[in-house]
């Protein structure tokens, strides 16, 4: 309590307590791609401050859904392990865990970022599911922008299964990735003593009243959005997180570019 | 004894690359993460802290709780469903046994010791990676203990004896025998022993002398990692 009015009046005064500018994500911020290279398909670790998220891709056979017959589809899942945070406990995903994935989930997907067709290998019978797996290993605020970050690093460093018939050949990967058309990422603005500010630490995000989740394409179209917390934002408000996710996410692309191959 | 030369061309009694590091988890009491070939396991530590709910808890000591899970995409085949299985069950539950007897939790009476086992990646072996870890992780926590916890998985491929099976000796198609073996590295008590297969006394006796010596060499790599933190924490 005493510690989100510290933060609230940090804020009013125009100030955060770590010192960054309220458009200023924390550094280093790195994207390594193969962190499970021997197991998944696509995998990625990405770290934003102190907070670094694991995410692997898996690649797997089933039957397209009957509203989709030529289609293949997209699994996303977020687990909160215990392991990233005192906070996060054992058990069934919490309401949390299943709103990060779901938020994550909407960018991708909604975006057309993956060429579904592409993915269908006979209508009605067969279609791949790219199946997103997101773990956060040490939880230090913004875990929708990491995972998020994590999840396109993941799906950009997958390659194709081997198919033989009916049967995967999961240790032998092709060379073709998967049908990427565009890049989706999130950036994630919070409301905090009434001001707008990116990349929250845990305790900005307990002091949040509100925030904003934007999906973002490599066009700078909007995708997705997901309005959090139990206070209001207005118009002005909305117009101005869409232009600092535009400008944030442009940001992070760069990263993505940066990335380097998994060292331990 | 027709597996004369191992598939990546190691020694019989050579164990995989092993890679240690300790502190990979920020929030963490304790963390480490250790490697071997291409398994690798991460190892986090929360506690002593209160333990809920209270009819587990001990008024005369501290209790240790290790959680083993395997990523959902970190299996070598399909995708492994997240949550807690049958096997990943058992294995935290024997994990929980082979860190024991190095533990003296008897300070922190009515608490817990969570330990956190993560596999990233897998490519067998990686209960005993997970133990090397963790024991680490341990130590690094500042638990008083008496001990690390090594362990490697030994065994027969194809009827010969060697050390570190990875996974497509586990599936040769003349079969094999898998034990991983934890033990204190110092008066080399077991303190985890399982066995899968057909194995005559004596082979089984050759493979534990041989778990003994990887053991040592485990050892000398968790003991450097855990000096390397602590003398780059001293500068």
């Amino acid at each position: 309590m005493i510690q989100r009015k510290y933060i609230e009046s940090l804020a009013k005064a125009g100030l955060r307590a770590d010192g960054r500018a309220f458009d200023e994500y924390r550094k280093p911020i790195s994207v390594e791609y193969g962190v499970s290279a021997k197991s998944a398909e696509g995998s990625a670790r990405i770290k934003i401050g102190d907070t670094e998220v694991i995410a692997g891709v898996k690649m797997e056979l089933g039957k397209p859904y009957p509203d989709k017959p030529d289609q293949g589809s997209i699994m996303v899942n977020v687990e909160l392990l215990p392991m990233a945070s005192p906070r996060f406990e054992s058990g069934p995903p919490s309401i949390d865990a299943i709103e990060l994935a779901r938020v994550v989930d909407r960018a991708i997907r909604e975006s057309g970022s993956i060429n579904f067709k592409k993915l269908c290998i006979e209508p009605g019978e067969q279609c791949w599911t790219v199946i997103i797996d997101i773990y956060p290993i040490n939880a230090d605020g913004n875990l929708f922008d990491a995972c998020s970050l994590a999840a396109l690093a993941a799906v950009k460093d997958a390659k194709m299964p081997k198919l033989n018939g009916d049967v995967v050949d999961y240790k032998n990967k092709t060379d073709e990735g998967l049908p990427l058309e565009k890049e989706a990422l999130e950036c994630t603005v919070y409301k905090v003593g009434g001001q707008l500010l990116v990349d929250p630490t845990v305790d900005e995000e307990l002091a949040a009243t509100a925030r904003l989740t934007v999906g973002v394409t490599d066009t700078n179209h909007i995708c997705a959005m997901q309005k959090g917390g139990f206070e209001t934002l207005t118009e002005e408000e909305v117009l101005k997180i869409v232009d600092m996710a535009i400008e944030k996410t442009t940001e992070l692309r760069k990263e993505l570019k940066n990335g380097k191959p998994y060292k331990i | 004894m027709s597996y004369k030369k191992r598939f990546d061309g190691r020694k019989l009694t050579e164990t995989r690359p092993m890679i240690a590091k300790i502190g990979v988890v920020k929030n963490a009491v304790g963390s480490a993460m250790f490697q071997i070939g291409k398994t690798r396991a991460i190892a986090a530590v929360y506690g002593p802290r209160e333990l809920h709910p209270k009819h587990l808890q001990n008024p005369s000591s501290g209790r240790l709780r290790c959680h083993y899970n395997m990523m959902a995409f970190s299996g070598s085949g399909d995708r492994v469903r997240p949550g807690p299985s049958r096997r990943s069950k058992e294995i935290s539950y024997v994990t929980e046994q082979a860190l024991s007897p190095v533990l003296d939790l008897s300070s922190f009476p009515k608490t817990v010791v969570d330990v956190y086992i993560e596999l990233v990646q897998t490519d067998a072996g990686t209960r005993c990676a997970g133990i090397c870890a963790a024991s680490m992780a341990l130590a690094d926590a500042g638990i008083r203990m008496k001990d690390l916890v090594t362990a490697i998985s030994v065994g027969l491929v194809a009827g010969t004896a060697v050390v570190d099976l990875d996974y497509d000796e586990e599936a040769h198609e003349e079969g094999a025998v898998d034990i991983p073996v934890a033990m204190t590295p110092r008066d080399g008590q077991i303190t985890l022993l399982q066995l899968d297969g057909d194995i005559s006394k004596e082979d089984f006796a050759k493979a534990l002398k041989l778990a003994k010596d990887a053991c040592a060499e485990i050892y000398e790599v968790q003991k450097q990692a855990l000096k390397e933190k602590y003398t780059e924490d001293k500068k």
